[in-house]
């Protein structure tokens, strides 16, 4: 999808290797947050009440340009994590830095400002005001920072446009269904043009249909505009379709970071290997996944050129490199046994045999029982 | 062991008045030139004038035929009942108490909503104001604005105060959490996210409590009669004393129209936020459309100059 998952190398690995990126544009170290109730001493004074962690010790880097999901259950601590990072919710403990910026530390008007044009939010029940229009609701982060209505309307239309509403730009929120109003909350986002989208569960309270779109509409976005997008959600379905890289949260920890693939591959604890069971690998899975792992191998065919051309030519059908293996599967119906990876920028990027995707697709167990002579 | 609460509400009575008996009577001159001016102008005018405003006020407000009529019959009735004078009396009390109790308690409630310290502190003592019988206030207002229409309207203030500063409080803080955090989250300053998301929205429920308002007033109004406030109090009040069974049916029927068509008339008034923005969405539109018309126009005028 973006350019960072070809980039990735090891799977256990730090987040030092994994992103090779320049620079972190968001880097998050040691965040912990515990909430506290409070708790009445005497008439007037209120006490700390015991704490609840909610977050705990949680370090991640997320690269300009990529999609980073946190992934976690009711109760992880994941919509904490993004209320931290634009300081709607105080942090206990950690920091974060923001290309280079200590967030922490920012005065209230910094913060204001930071929080309009370098960072945005997209809410799980949309977030719109209903007594303002669609054009409204949109312009209303440039209306803050002071921009004259004729260029907030102008700006407030043309993102509209870019999420399929700008027929609908004098409507009231009220008039739409929920898929139209979390465009509205997207196109609110865009109309700002900050660097970084914060989602929390955009899509959950949406039907499965209108998720799907949704999704789609989020990645064709995302291919024009790269936004550092940190996403979070309950559903590992979609954490693995729109995820450059996906954070797994248990009870406040960080318990697994790492691609859809490494995720799948190596869970680094039963409880990512349950969840992962659920997950359609097929859907998860792209063709320039397999082709890069068996990158090494085609690699070597290449520089044995001799070797390689030794072997009959046989005409093999070609597919890009983000072809899930849910559609190659549908080639090899055809009466392919092979397939020939490209990338964007039409170069090959190797094959990948019927046998490697049955494998990428077997549960681990059994590919290991068959291992076994 | 006695304790002597009376005593010593009597006590710190007599303390305010020696200290501040200045500013009690600079705010009875005060209250009595606006009520003076007010019920001038109500009794001034002609009696089928005013009653032509209230029901252009009604028929604007609410829309409904219904309610117009209704206003027209019953307003005339009151004009061939003789009370028209003390009816606008009342009306001009009733007016300048709810402007000065509106005046005080929204700003009141905003404050409560913003402050959960100002909300745990208001609270008793709205309870304390609502709970109290109402001919207790007007002791006190007697003693310090002496007899007449300011100790009524002092006393009507006190006693209609609460709902309109618990409704204001109460639709702020039923506003929607995420919207808050949206406003927030955009990096708006607290001052606009008061003006531009939590007023707007609490709207309905503020009128809500500004009707309550009204109708308490209303009520209070009639005791306030006891004090020699005049108007439909009075009537009612002679009617009680002289066991004029006619007279204090008429004076309370009085009361009964002007309570029916204000609370009417102000509950219409909530839709008003609506109508505002319909009229609002249509402007846009037509503004949309004469754009795009002189957009398409734009060539031929070029062309024509």
């Amino acid at each position: 999808m973006t350019s960072t998952r070809t980039v990735q190398t090891g799977a256990a690995a730090g987040p030092e290797a994994v992103m090779d990126v320049e620079e972190p544009f968001i880097r998050v170290e040691h965040l912990s947050k515990v909430f506290h109730k409070s708790r009445r001493a005497g008439v007037w004074r209120r006490k700390r009440g015991p704490g609840f962690t909610a977050v705990d010790d949680v370090s991640f880097r997320v690269g300009r340009g990529e999609i980073f999901v946190v992934m976690g259950l009711s109760g992880s601590g994941k919509s904490t994590i993004i209320r931290m990072l634009n300081r709607l919710v105080e942090t206990t403990s950690g920091s974060i830095t923001v290309g280079g910026r200590d967030v922490l530390g920012l005065a209230p008007a910094q913060l204001r400002a930071y929080r309009n044009a370098t960072i945005n939010m997209v809410f799980q029940h949309f977030g719109l005001f209903p007594h303002k229009s669609l054009i409204d609701n949109v312009s209303f982060g440039l209306k803050v920072r002071g921009v004259d209505k004729a260029t907030r309307e102008a700006k407030a239309t043309e993102a509209l446009g870019l999420v399929g509403l700008g027929d609908r730009i004098h409507a009231m929120p009220e008039e739409l269904s929920g898929g139209m109003r979390q465009r509205v909350g997207l196109a609110r986002a865009l109309a700002t043009d900050a660097e970084i989208l914060l989602m929390d569960e955009p899509f959950s309270a949406l039907d499965p249909l209108i998720r799907k779109d949704m999704q789609e509409l989020l990645i064709k976005l995302q291919r024009n505009f790269k936004k550092t997008i940190v996403f979070v959600t309950h559903d590992l379905n979609e954490a693995m379709h729109l995820g450059d890289r996906i954070m797994v949260m248990k009870q406040g920890r960080m318990i697994q970071t790492g691609t859809a693939r490494e995720l799948l591959d190596a869970p680094a604890d039963p409880y990512i290997e349950e969840f992962v069971a659920e997950v359609d690998r097929s859907r998860v899975l792209t063709a320039g996944m397999l082709a890069t792992t068996t990158g090494q191998a085609t690699t070597g065919a290449h520089a044995a050129a001799p070797a390689g051309q030794a072997l009959p030519a046989e005409p093999v059908p070609s597919v890009g490199a983000g072809t899930t293996l849910h559609e190659v599967l549908g080639v090899f119906a055809a009466g392919a046994d092979a397939v020939q990876v490209f990338d964007e920028h039409h170069t090959s990027l190797g094959r990948v045999s019927a046998g490697a995707v049955f494998a990428a697709l077997a549960p681990k167990e059994y590919g290991t029982e068959g291992a076994r002579p | 062991m006695n304790l002597d609460p009376g005593g010593w509400f009597e006590a710190a009575i007599d303390w305010l008045l020696e200290y501040f008996g200045w500013f009690f009577d600079a705010i009875a001159g005060f209250v009595n030139l606006i009520v003076g001016g007010v019920e001038t102008v109500l009794i001034g005018l002609h009696p089928f004038l005013v009653i032509a405003l209230l029901v252009g006020i009604a028929a604007v407000l609410t829309r409904s035929v219904g309610l117009s009529v209704f206003s027209l019959a019953t307003f005339a009735l009151i004009v061939s009942m003789g009370l028209w004078v003390e009816t606008m009396a009342t009306l001009g009390i009733v007016m300048v108490a709810v402007i000065i109790a509106v005046i005080i308690g929204i700003p009141l409630g905003i404050w409560a909503a913003l402050s959960p310290t100002v909300s745990r502190i208001l609270r008793p003592v709205l309870d304390l104001m609502q709970a109290m019988p109402v001919f207790v206030y007007l002791i006190p207002a007697v003693f310090f604005f002496g007899v007449g229409t300011v100790p009524g309207i002092a006393a009507t203030i006190v006693f209609s105060i609460p709902p309109g500063v618990r409704l204001t409080e109460l639709g702020i803080r039923q506003l929607d959490a995420e919207l808050h955090e949206a406003a927030t989250a955009f990096g708006a300053r607290k001052s606009l996210i008061l003006t531009d998301v939590q007023l707007p929205l609490a709207f309905p429920s503020i009128m809500a409590g500004v009707n309550q308002v009204i109708m308490l007033a209303l009520s209070m109004v009639v005791v306030a009669g006891m004090v020699g406030a005049g108007g439909l109090g009075g009537v009612v009040v002679e009617g009680v004393a002289q066991l004029d069974a006619a007279r204090g049916f008429e004076g309370g029927l009085a009361v009964v129209i002007l309570a029916i068509y204000l609370d009417r008339v102000t509950s219409g008034a909530r839709s008003l936020s609506l109508v505002a923005r319909n009229r609002r969405l249509k402007k846009e539109h037509q503004a949309a459309q004469a754009e795009a018309r002189t957009a398409a126009a734009a060539e031929p005028a070029t062309v024509n100059a």
